[in-house]
C-alpha cells in the first residue's frame, strides 16, 4: 500500500508551511513579523489553490480507507482556506494594536485550518474526531490569546469546557455506533446501518449522542450557551476565526457523519434537526433583539443562521445538502464582513463592539455605513443580496421536502430577525453621531478587503448559478 | 439596442443612482441634483418607445428579454410588458423627475444619498412592473424596501424611525409569505415563470392557501382595510418626495400584484373569496373615507384618502369584468398623479410654515393665489370631478359594480360625497377665509420650480380626464385576456 501524497497535498502544504512559520518566527525580530504573516497567507492561498485544482476529479478513498478525496472535500478545503486568509488580513493591524501580533497567532490559525481540512476529508470516525480536536484546541487557544483580558480568558474557559463536553459526546456516540456495527469506517458504517432496523434503540442512542455533539459544535439551541460568551469575550480577530470557517467545517462534519454514514436513519435525524433548527431560528432571533453589544448580537444571529443552514440539511435531498453548503459559504463571507467592520472601526485601546459605537456612522463614514448596510441586509436575507438567495435555496429545499409549515415558520422568524438587522441600519443612518468624526486608522489593504467583502453581497448576484452548481457537484460527488 | 429597452430602463436609473452617490458630500450637491435630473429625464425619454412601439392588438408579453440567471433553480432574468404593466412603467418614469425637482431646494442634507435612493427606487419599480420571472419580481419587489426605509428614516419627520420600521416589517412579513407561495408553485411546476403559473392546474384548497399568501403581500402593499395602519404613519413621516413615490407607485404595486398573480393564477380562489375582497374594498371606501374626514393633519388626510381610493381599485378588480378592471387600472394611474400632486401641495406649504396641521393655516389664497388655484384643481380631481382623471376610473368602477350588485355601486358611490367632503373641507379650511396668522401672512407664492412640477401634474390630470382613450386603448386587449383567464376555472 503506497502512501498517496497526491490526495492529501493541500493539508500537507498548509501543515508544512505552518510548521515552517512556527520555526522561522522564533528567529524573527518583532519588526520583521511581516514574514510570518506573509508565509501564513502563502500557506492558505496555496492550500486553497491545491484544493481547488483537485476539484472535480474522481472520488478517491486512500490512506488505508481513512481519507476520502472528493469534490465536496476539495470545495470545503478551498473555502476554509480562503475564508481564513481573509480573516488573517483583517486581523493583522488589530492584533498589532493589541500586542498579540505574534507568529503563534498565525500558526494556531493555520493548524486549526488543517483540522478543518481533515474533517472535510475524513472517511473514518476517528480521523474526523482528530480533525475536530485539532481545530477546536487551536481555537480555544486563539480565544484566550489576549492573556490579560479577563473576558477573553473566561470565554476561552467556557469554550474549552463545553467544547470538551461536546467532543466527549461525539466519542460516546461513535463508540455506541462502533459497538453496534463493529466498524469506524464511515462507508462500512453506512452498509452496516442499512442492515439494522431503525427501531434499534441503541442505534438511536448513538445517533442522538452524535447529533448532540454536532449541535454543540455548531452552536444550535439548546446547545448554544457558549456562543454569545465566546463571540463577545474573544478578541474580535479570534471571533472571526471561530465564527466563519468552522461553520463550514461543522457542516462538513454533519455531511460526513449524517449523510455519509447515517443517511438511512434520515427520518430519525430529520425530526431531531427540525427541533434544533426551529429552536435556533426562533430563540436566536428573539434574543438577538435584546442585545446592546454588536458582537453578542452577531452571536445570536449566528445561532439563527445555523438553524437556517440545518433546514437545508434536514430536507435530506441533494438539493437540500447543496443549499445548506451554499448557505454556509454565504454566511461565512457575510459574518466575516460584519466582524471585519468591528475590526476596522476599532482603534488601539478601543473596541467598537457596542451597537452605540455605530451611532451616526453614515455621517462620519458614509462608505463604511453603506458596506455594513449591505452586510446587514444580506444577513437579514432581503434581496437584492446574496443572503436572500441563500435563504431562498434552503427554504426551497424545505418546501420540496413537503414541510411547508416549517418554511412558513422559518419565514416568520426571518421577519423577527430583520428587525435587529434593521436596528443596526437605523443606528447608523438615523441617529445623530455623539462624537466628532475620527479618521479610520485602517490600512489601505484592510479597506480594500472589507469593501470587496461587503460589495460581494451584491456583486456576486450574477454568479449565483455557477456557485450553486459547484455546490451541487460537490454534493453529488459524495459516496451515497 | 431595442431588444434591451426594459433592461436599460431598469439599469439606467440604478447605475445612475450609484453614480450620483459617488458625487459624495454635500459640497457637490449641485452636481448631484443636476445629474439626477438628467438621468430621470433620460429615463422618461427612454420609456417613450415603450408606448410608441407597443403593439395594442396582442395580450402577449412584449419587449421580451430572456436570459438564464440561476440555472440550478430555473431562475431566469426574464422581462416583458403587456398592456397592464406598460402604463405603470410610464407612470413611474413620469413621476421621478417631478420628485427630483420637488426635492431640489428642500433637501439640503445628504443630497446625493437622497437623489440616489430615488433613482435606485425608480429602477427597481420598473423592474417590478416588467419582471416575468417570480424570483426576479421578488428581488425587485423587496429590493425597494431598503431605499424607502432609508428615505423615510433619514429625511422624515419627528416620528420617522417608528414609522419606517413599521413600514419595513409590515411589508416584509407579507412579502415573505408570497415567497413561500412562489416556492410552492415552483415545487408544483418546476419553473419560476409567471406565465407558466397562469396555466398551472391547482385544486381549490391549494388555491385558497396560495391566495391568502399572496393576499398577505399585496393587501399590505395596497393597503387594504385591516392591514392599512402602516400607511398613515409612513406617509406622515416621509419627506414629500417619499410620500409621492409611496402613494403614486408603491401602492400600485400591490394592486398590480393582484392582477398579475392572484386573478390569473388562482381564478377559482379569487371567485370564492371575491365577496371577502369586495367587502374589504367597500369598508375601505366608506369607513376609511369617514376616518379621513376627521383628520387634522393634511398628510394623514391624504393618506387615508389614498386608502379609500385604492379600495376602489380592488373593488374594480374583483368584479371580474373588463370594465371594472380597466376602471381600476385607470384609477391607479390617475391616483398616482393626484395623490402625488396633493402631497406636493402639502410639501409646498410645509416647506414654508413647517406644519402639516390644518389648523395652522387659513386664508392661504390671500397670499398664495397661484398655489391656491393649482391645489383647487387637484382637490377637485381627488373628489372625482368630471373632466379630471379622478372621475374616469371611479365612474367605470361604479358602472361595472352596478352590473353585479346595485348595493356595491351605491356604497361605492358614497365616495363621491365623502371624497368631496373631506377634500374640499380641508381645502376650505386651509385656503379660504381670512388670513389666519402671521405665518400665513408672510407666505410667498410658488416659485418657478414649484410651478413646473405642479403644472406638469395638472396637465396630466386634466389630459387624462378629458381624453383617457390613449390609456384605455393600450390596456384593453390585455385586460380582456385577463378577464378570460380570471373567469376560466382551473379545477
Amino acid at each position: 500500500m503506497s502512501f498517496d501524497f497526491q490526495a492529501i497535498l493541500p493539508e500537507l502544504f498548509v501543515f508544512t508551511v505552518a510548521s515552517i512559520v512556527l520555526v522561522v518566527d522564533l528567529y524573527l525580530p518583532a519588526e520583521r513579523r511581516g514574514i510570518s504573516y506573509g508565509l501564513s497567507l502563502v500557506a492558505l492561498a496555496g492550500g486553497a489553490m491545491l484544493a481547488a485544482a483537485g476539484f472535480g476529479g474522481q472520488p478517491e478513498i486512500t490512506l488505508n480507507g481513512m481519507f476520502i478525496d472528493d469534490a465536496f472535500a476539495d470545495l470545503v478545503k478551498a473555502a476554509v482556506c480562503l475564508v481564513t486568509l481573509v480573516v488573517f488580513v483583517y486581523s493583522r493591524d488589530y492584533a498589532a494594536q493589541r500586542g498579540f501580533y505574534q507568529g503563534e497567532y498565525f500558526v494556531l490559525g493555520l493548524y486549526s485550518v488543517v483540522g478543518m481540512m481533515v474533517i472535510a476529508s475524513a472517511n473514518n470516525m476517528l480521523v474526523l474526531y482528530m480533525g475536530l480536536e485539532l481545530m477546536s484546541l487551536c481555537l480555544y487557544a486563539l480565544v484566550a490569546f489576549q492573556r490579560d483580558s479577563s473576558l477573553a480568558t473566561e470565554a476561552a474557559m467556557k469554550y474549552f469546557v463545553l467544547g470538551a463536553l461536546g467532543s466527549g459526546m461525539l466519542l460516546y456516540g461513535m463508540s455506541i455506533l462502533y459497538g453496534l456495527t463493529g466498524t469506524l469506517d464511515i462507508g462500512a458504517l453506512r452498509e452496516a446501518v442499512a442492515k439494522q432496523s431503525p427501531d434499534n434503540l441503541a442505534l438511536v442512542l448513538g445517533l442522538v449522542f452524535v447529533l448532540v455533539s454536532l449541535a454543540f459544535k455548531l452552536g444550535t439551541v439548546p446547545f448554544h450557551m457558549w456562543v454569545p460568551d465566546v463571540y463577545h469575550g474573544a478578541p474580535t480577530s479570534s471571533t472571526m476565526l471561530v465564527g466563519a470557517a468552522p461553520k463550514i467545517a461543522g457542516l462538513a462534519m454533519i455531511i460526513r457523519l449524517l449523510v455519509g454514514g447515517l443517511e438511512d436513519l434520515h427520518l430519525l435525524w430529520r425530526d431531531m434537526l427540525i427541533v434544533l433548527s426551529v429552536l435556533s431560528i426562533g430563540i436566536g432571533n428573539l434574543i438577538a433583539i435584546a442585545q446592546v453589544n454588536f458582537k453578542r448580537m452577531l452571536a445570536y444571529s449566528a445561532i439563527s443562521h445555523m438553524g437556517f443552514m440545518l433546514l437545508g440539511v434536514l430536507a435530506g435531498t441533494t438539493n437540500g445538502y447543496s443549499s445548506a453548503l451554499f448557505y454556509s459559504l454565504v454566511y461565512a463571507v457575510s459574518s466575516m464582513g460584519a466582524f471585519g467592520m468591528i475590526v476596522l472601526l476599532s482603534r488601539a485601546g478601543f473596541e467598537a463592539d457596542l451597537l452605540d459605537d455605530l451611532t451616526g456612522l453614515n455621517r462620519r463614514h458614509p462608505w463604511y455605513a453603506f458596506l455594513l448596510l449591505l452586510l446587514m441586509v444580506s444577513m437579514a436575507g432581503v434581496p437584492p443580496t446574496i443572503g436572500f438567495f441563500a435563504k431562498l435555496s434552503v427554504i426551497q429545499a424545505v418546501v420540496e421536502a413537503d414541510l411547508v409549515w416549517l418554511a412558513v415558520l422559518a419565514v416568520l422568524f426571518a421577519v423577527v430577525g430583520a428587525f435587529y438587522y434593521l436596528r443596526v441600519i437605523k443606528i447608523m443612518y438615523f441617529d445623530a453621531p455623539v462624537e466628532e468624526p475620527r479618521p479610520v486608522e485602517a490600512a489601505a489593504g484592510l479597506r480594500f478587503v472589507i469593501s470587496t467583502n461587503a460589495c460581494a453581497m451584491v456583486l456576486l448576484l450574477p454568479f449565483i448559478g455557477p456557485i450553486q452548481e459547484v455546490c451541487i457537484r460537490a454534493i453529488e460527488s459524495l459516496a451515497r | 439596442m431595442d431588444g434591451h429597452l426594459l433592461s436599460m430602463l431598469i439599469w439606467l436609473p440604478i447605475l445612475g443612482g450609484v453614480t450620483v452617490l459617488a458625487t459624495g458630500p454635500d459640497t457637490n450637491a449641485p452636481v448631484a441634483r443636476k445629474l439626477s435630473l438628467g438621468i430621470s429625464v433620460a429615463a422618461v425619454l427612454l420609456s417613450l418607445p415603450l408606448y410608441t412601439g407597443f403593439d395594442k392588438t396582442t395580450a402577449a408579453m412584449q419587449f421580451i428579454e430572456h436570459a438564464s440567471w440561476v440555472r440550478t433553480f430555473n431562475i431566469y432574468y426574464s422581462l416583458g410588458v403587456d398592456g397592464i404593466s406598460m402604463p405603470l412603467i410610464l407612470l413611474t418614469t413620469a413621476l421621478t423627475p417631478i420628485v427630483v425637482i420637488a426635492g431640489w431646494e428642500v433637501i439640503q442634507e445628504k443630497v446625493a444619498q437622497y437623489m440616489a435612493a430615488f433613482l435606485v427606487m425608480e429602477g427597481l419599480m420598473i423592474g417590478v412592473f416588467s419582471a416575468v420571472d417570480a424570483v426576479l419580481f421578488y428581488v425587485f419587489w423587496e429590493g425597494m424596501l431598503i431605499p424607502m426605509f432609508i428615505i423615510i428614516g433619514i429625511w422624515g419627520g419627528p416620528n420617522r424611525i417608528y414609522a419606517t420600521i413599521k413600514f419595513f416589517l409590515y411589508t416584509l412579513l407579507g412579502s415573505l409569505l408570497m415567497l413561500v407561495a412562489f416556492l410552492y408553485l415552483y415545487h408544483q411546476s418546476g419553473s419560476f415563470s409567471i406565465l407558466e403559473y397562469h396555466t398551472l392546474p391547482l385544486d381549490i384548497n391549494t388555491q385558497i392557501l396560495l391566495f391568502i399568501a399572496f393576499f398577505a403581500a399585496f393587501a399590505v402593499k395596497v393597503p387594504m382595510f385591516p392591514v392599512h395602519t402602516w400607511l398613515p404613519d409612513a406617509h406622515v413621516e416621509a419627506p414629500t418626495g417619499g410620500s409621492v413615490i409611496l402613494a403614486a407607485i408603491l401602492l400600485k404595486m400591490g394592486a398590480y400584484g393582484f392582477l398579475r398573480f392572484s386573478l390569473p393564477i388562482l381564478p377559482d380562489a379569487s371567485h370564492a373569496l371575491a365577496g371577502f375582497m369586495i367587502t374589504l374594498s367597500l369598508i375601505a371606501v366608506v369607513y376609511i373615507a369617514l376616518v379621513a374626514l376627521v383628520q387634522e393633519d393634511m398628510k394623514k388626510l391624504i393618506a387615508y384618502s389614498s386608502i379609500a381610493h385604492m379600495g376602489f381599485v380592488t373593488l374594480g378588480f374583483f368584479i371580474f369584468s373588463a370594465q371594472g378592471i380597466e376602471g381600476g387600472l385607470i384609477q391607479m394611474i390617475s391616483h398616482g398623479f393626484i395623490s402625488g400632486a396633493l402631497f406636493l401641495c402639502v410639501g409646498v406649504l410645509y416647506d414654508r410654515v413647517h406644519s402639516r396641521q390644518i389648523s395652522s393655516y387659513g386664508g392661504v389664497a390671500n397670499t398664495m393665489p397661484v398655489f391656491a388655484s393649482f391645489m383647487m384643481l387637484f382637490a377637485m380631481a381627488n373628489s372625482g370631478l368630471p373632466g379630471t382623471s379622478g372621475f374616469v376610473g371611479e365612474f367605470l368602477v361604479i358602472l361595472a359594480a352596478f352590473q353585479v350588485n346595485a348595493w356595491y355601486a351605491v356604497l361605492a358611490g358614497t365616495t363621491l360625497i365623502f371624497g368631496a367632503a373631506y377634500t374640499l373641507w380641508m381645502y376650505k379650511r386651509v385656503i379660504f377665509g381670512d388670513v389666519a396668522n402671521k405665518e400665513v401672512e408672510k407666505l410667498q407664492d410658488v416659485s418657478t420650480r414649484e410651478v413646473v412640477f405642479l403644472a406638469l401634474l395638472a396637465i396630466l390630470v386634466l389630459g387624462m380626464g378629458v381624453w383617457p382613450y390613449p390609456f384605455l386603448e393600450v390596456m384593453h386587449v390585455s385586460v380582456e385576456n385577463l378577464v378570460v383567464q380570471a373567469t376560466a376555472s382551473k379545477l
